[in-house]
């Protein structure tokens, strides 16, 4: 449940990035821009959702602070990394560098997103199955 | 519980560097040898010569880079945890360094003690593999398609080495008989088809639609294709064995289960979201070509008149391990490759908090630019298709082993470059003021 809320936010993610990818390639700043803010709003939201809704129930729950929600933490500042070093070279018109770095992110993020599809999200819907409603509604609303 | 700890990230990036380093090399010595024997090695598969050369390029380069891949990332794909990855792939690399290279002897004239020594290092080394990969799989945390496709894979590879040493025990003269065939047709059978084909689909449905953004590959496609292959080649093997009866149509089916997987995995390509091209998606949709092109001149040979059929099974195995495997290695190899240099160069950083949001480190198209594997994409295939053209006109052969030569050494050279960059960054950050 948790696994597909989530799991379906991860591909509106993608979309958003093909998108600003695809315009850069064809050497449209101004698209690019538009989608490139459009993306980045999106991950920051999906983001902070896990690390400040999904992640403390998870660790309350499993007493597990220092396991695998502490990798994803240190992957997601990876991510926003990656993602400035795009907003900076967006900025300055360098789409060769935008390109550049977006192919690095695209990898970090997908091999972070299958970590978190194929294992710690199935791991939430166990260790949170009896609240997963409440949880729903509070990450729709975050 | 502690599935949480195979979240960790890569093991150490001299593990699989190792192998990937390794490969050109091997490929380098198949094409030295293809170039020093000449035309006549392609008159049978069985000639020696051709033995100890499609085992330099199976063993030295396809299944180095597989196992240095897997070792990279079965961790993060089926959260497998090796333990000790260090002693691990440093002892799997090097017994299967040493291992090929007594095989390769052994087949051109070293005689016994090449095959003895083989036989233990090989065994050793893969067999060592198997078992620290096997067990891992046997307890990974999830059982997704992706951790059932693995472990046919890794069945195929055992079944593989397992018929290779007993051959191998009857080269050494250590008086087993030496049931040359139909051992060698089974061998063959279940190292292209039930080992690497089988791994190569697995990897491409968890991959392809993930990296190039494609819709996910048909789920019945997912849940039966090895387990369907596997059947076949049981078939397949019992009809050799046994003289069962319809013995082409296993062969038949396999090459048509081969052809579907291609032909879906060329439209999802087509299908991608990313519009972005690079020299990995040329790999990949050349090497599924290959597979196509492969299983329909293979379905051939076995319908043909015994005149031609030799010349096209020997054209559907060029084509299947040079244009199918040996393409998708090299399109795994550059993506790979710059990423973990990245990834390893990124943990370093994060260590030196004082200067970390000074230091701008280079993205993976920096690290490993995209025109100079470009060229060695058009190289790899020119040089296919001057090979398969020196089928029919054997005159064209050495051009076609200088090609592989160039071919391999640019590969060769742009990993070594971005491995060199790895050095230059890690010095950088290291001494930052
Ligand atoms: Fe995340």
């Amino acid at each position: 449940m948790l696994t597909d809320f989530l799991t379906a936010d991860h591909r509106v993610c993608d979309g958003l990035f093909a998108k600003a990818e695809n315009a850069a390639n064809d050497g449209d700043r101004d698209a690019a821009r538009a989608a490139y803010a459009e993306f980045e709003a999106a991950m920051a939201q999906h983001l902070s959702i896990e690390e400040s809704v999904l992640f403390p129930e998870f660790e309350a729950r499993s007493g597990m602070a220092g396991g695998p929600t502490a990798v994803m933490r240190m992957e997601h500042e990876q991510i926003r990394a990656m993602m400035a070093q795009m907003r900076q070279a967006l900025e300055s018109g360098e789409l060769d560098d935008f390109l550049g770095f977006g192919e690095t992110l695209n990898i970090l993020i997908q091999q972070h997103n299958m970590k978190e599809e194929q294992m710690l999200y199935p791991m939430c819907d166990r260790a949170l199955a009896d609240r997963a409603e409440a949880l729903l509604e509070r990450m729709q609303a975050h | 519980m502690n599935a949480g700890l195979s979240l960790e990230q890569a093991p150490p990036l001299s593990v699989p560097l190792r192998f990937f380093l390794s490969a050109p090399l091997f490929g380098l010595a198949a094409a030295g040898l293809l170039l020093w024997l000449g035309p006549d090695v392609l008159a049978s598969r069985w000639s020696v010569g051709a033995l100890a050369l499609s085992h330099l390029l199976v063993l030295g380069v396809l299944a180095m880079v597989m196992c240095g891949a897997l070792l990279q990332m079965l961790p993060v794909l089926a959260g497998v945890r090796v333990t000790r990855p260090r002693l691990v792939g440093g002892l799997c690399h090097g017994l299967l360094v040493l291992g090929t290279l007594s095989l390769a002897a052994g087949f051109l004239g070293v005689g016994q003690d090449g095959f003895r020594v083989a036989v233990v290092l090989l065994g050793l080394g893969l067999g060592g593999f198997l078992a620290v990969m096997g067990f891992g799989l046997a307890r990974a945390p999830h059982l997704q398609d992706s951790v059932r496709g693995m472990r046919w894979a890794l069945l195929g590879l055992a079944l593989t080495v397992g018929l290779g040493l007993s051959l191998g025990l009857g080269h050494s003269g250590l008086g087993l008989p030496l049931l040359r065939w139909p051992l060698t047709d089974l061998h063959l059978a279940w190292g292209l088809l039930g080992w690497i084909a089988t791994l190569v689909a697995v990897v491409a449905w968890q991959l392809v639609p993930m990296f190039q953004m494609t819709p996910p590959y048909p789920p019945r496609l997912r849940r039966w294709l090895a387990a369907g292959m596997f059947a076949l080649l049981g078939w397949h093997s019992l009809a050799v064995l046994r003289g069962w009866p319809l013995a082409q149509l296993p062969a038949l089916l396999l090459a048509a289960a081969l052809a579907i997987f291609a032909l879906i995995t060329l439209r999802l390509l087509a299908q991608r979201r990313r519009k972005v091209g690079d020299t990995s998606l040329y790999f990949w949709r050349l090497g599924m070509a290959g597979l196509l092109l492969a299983a329909a001149i293979g379905a051939a040979s076995r319908l043909a008149p015994p005149a031609v059929a030799a010349s096209l099974a020997l054209a559907a195995t060029l084509l299947f391990l040079l244009g199918f495997a040996l393409s998708v290695v090299n399109g795994m190899l550059y993506k790979i490759v710059p990423f973990l240099v990245w990834l390893h160069l990124q943990q370093r950083l994060a260590t030196r908090i004082e200067v970390r949001h000074r230091i701008v480190l280079p993205n993976m198209k920096s690290i490993l630019p995209e025109p100079r594997s470009r060229q060695q994409f058009y190289l790899h295939l020119a040089a296919l298709a001057v090979l398969l053209a020196a089928v029919l006109l054997p005159a064209l052969l050495r051009p076609a082993a200088v090609m592989w030569l160039a071919d391999f050494a640019l590969l060769g050279l742009n990993l070594l470059s971005a491995t060199r960059r790895y050095g230059t960054e890690c010095r950088r950050i290291d001494h930052f003021p």
